[in-house]
């Protein structure tokens, strides 16, 4: 564990080797975390130790690796929970990121719960990872999904949510912060509206986990995912949060070895949460590197570190407010560091390849939120996102940029 | 990658034809027609010809794309207006040629066409440039 530091935004970008390299022949100015975050230092070590030292299967052998392997991923159970303030270790399951965690969801509801004329309820910002296994789930039981529209500048209409809301809904579920527009949600206050009609909630927290601290017991939602490779640590890994009472009522999603309890040819019985939901061999180093990130985060002032990407933030958005044509997609009051915009006459496929020859990497699409960006009359926008190893020079080369291929195209 | 592959990929022939498409716009009476999709980046377009006998009399299209989609396209239209049907599929090889290969093809003779060679160096982009053709083998496959 490292000792508790001031945040310090210059420091900390010592810690992701990757910042320091170049691209295109230009110094990498990476405003692309909301895609995926770049790694420390902490866990790229965490991994190469794992396997150079520690590899070996859990729940297995009697051997030493394996009882030491065993150790450490169940360790980090523990961290996770911790992590995101969950009160029971046992209700954190690994997955391969938040689209597992919401399929392994959708899966358990579409077997157990929801029947014909029932409703789900998500909204128009979700990601299409938290919108398909809805859509499939609807398409399965006779359910209906049900969708929150949102506001021009971005903002869910909370009047239609409390009015979609009803008895007939089986479970609410939205997204923390959008991808696309970086608006935060009131999650708290939907959580109350929904419970007070015993309707669970489950927030996919892809984005607000790396952006800030979580307290899920706060929160009071009923199932939580979030992904490892946002959390600046490895790909193929994520958390599926979810209260005892419901993760008991949920069916497997996969099965095989490691999920049992006792397999004979006239029946199977399966292990208590979280073991029934991880079927075979787990993604085990990430979960090693998982911990490493989680272990980094919190060697960090996370209030700092979020007060500097609102920082950010808001010089991105001065330094291009001034640039003719340019529409801003997403202004939601206290959005977190996603700057989505779109320019008059220039597609946001060609700002991305002008940004990227300087050495600036953003994207440019739909970013999977195709439903969201059709309400805004749109196929594409242009996205920078910002992380807390960004810095003021990577503002100004990303505004450089922007400006110089304005020029070109006018 | 250099202001030079930048400049040489958006061209003034390439921005001419993106700021001032040829050909563009519903087309009436059309014969054959297809739309084209990309789903990566969003990329739209329809491409719409009127064929008589094996001949292309008139091709039209529409588009919400990039710049390059958009005046490959444009460049699509001017280069197969008045062709036959025969010299539509060459031409579209010779354009999958020109968008990937590494050797020097002579482009002397392409015209316009020649200033997609800039794509190359842009991997990433080589799906923008390709789509219209694409859209226009299905519109002619189609009815």
């Amino acid at each position: 564990m490292i000792e508790t530091q001031t945040f310090d935004y210059t420091g900390v970008r010592a810690d992701f080797p990757i910042l320091s390299t170049e691209v295109r022949g230009k110094p990498l100015t990476y405003l692309d975390s909301a895609a995926s975050s770049q790694k420390p230092l902490l866990v790229i070590d965490a991994l190469d130790r794992y396997y150079r030292k520690q590899h070996s299967n859990i729940h297995r052998g009697v051997h030493y690796l394996s009882e030491q392997a065993t150790n450490a991923y169940e360790s980090i159970r523990g961290k996770v929970a911790e992590f995101i303030g969950a009160p029971e270790t046992d209700e954190v399951v690994f997955v391969r990121g938040a689209t597992e965690g919401i399929n392994l969801v959708a899966h358990g509801f579409t077997e157990s719960i929801l029947k014909a004329g029932d409703e789900i309820l998500i909204t128009h910002m979700e990601h299409h990872a938290n919108i398909v296994p809805w859509q499939i789930a609807a398409e399965k039981t006779g359910a209906v999904l049900k969708v929150v529209p949102v506001d021009e500048s971005g903002v869910l209409d909370m009047d239609a949510f409390e009015s979609m809301l009803s008895t007939k809904t089986k479970l609410i579920s939205v997204v923390h912060i959008s991808n696309s527009l970086g608006t935060v949600n009131p999650v708290q206050m939907m959580i109350e509206k929904a419970h007070a009609l015993g309707v669970p909630v489950l927030v996919d927290g892809a984005q607000s986990t790396p952006h800030m601290p979580i307290n899920i017991s706060e929160l009071g939602c009923d199932f939580f995912v979030f992904s490892g490779h946002k959390v600046f640590g490895p790909t193929g890994i994520g958390v599926l949060w979810g209260k005892r009472e419901y993760l008991e009522q949920l069916p497997p999603y996969q099965s095989g070895g490691d999920m049992i309890e006792k397999v004979d040819f006239e029946g199977t019985t399966y292990k208590e949460i979280p073991g029934k939901f991880e079927a075979g061999t787990p993604h085990i180093a990430g979960v090693i590197g998982l911990g490493a990130a989680i272990d980094y985060m919190a060697s960090l002032d996370r209030e700092g570190a979020l007060q500097h990407e609102a920082e950010l933030l808001a010089a991105a958005n001065e330094a291009l407010a001034g640039v003719e044509g340019i529409r801003f997609i997403g202004t939601a009051p206290g959005k977190a560091s996603v700057l989505s915009f779109v320019m008059d006459g220039v597609h946001a496929h060609d700002v991305g390849t002008f940004l990227d020859a300087d050495g600036v990497a953003i994207r440019a699409g739909h970013h999977c939120t195709m439903p969201l960006l059709k309400r805004y009359g749109l196929a594409a926008t242009v996205r920078a996102s910002f992380a807390f190893y960004n810095n003021f020079e990577d503002v100004d080369r990303f505004a450089q940029a922007v400006i110089k291929m304005k020029r070109f195209f006018d | 990658m250099s202001d030079s592959d930048l400049s040489e990929l958006y061209q003034s022939i390439i921005l001419s034809h993106n700021k001032q498409p040829r050909h563009y716009g519903v087309l009436t009476g059309y014969t054959h027609q297809a739309e084209g999709y990309n789903p990566l980046c969003g990329d739209k377009i329809t491409v719409q010809l009127r064929v008589e006998g094996e001949q292309i009399n008139e091709i039209q299209f529409e588009s919400a794309a990039c710049a390059i989609c958009k005046a490959s396209a444009s460049i699509m239209t001017e280069a197969i207006r008045s062709k036959h049907l025969s010299e539509v599929q060459q031409l579209g090889a010779h354009v999958a040629e020109i968008l990937s290969t590494d050797r020097s093809t002579d482009l002397a003779e392409d015209g316009d066409l020649a200033a997609l060679a800039g794509v190359r160096k842009f991997p990433a982009r080589i799906k923008c440039a390709i789509l219209p053709w694409h859209t226009l083998e299905d519109a002619l496959r189609g009815e």
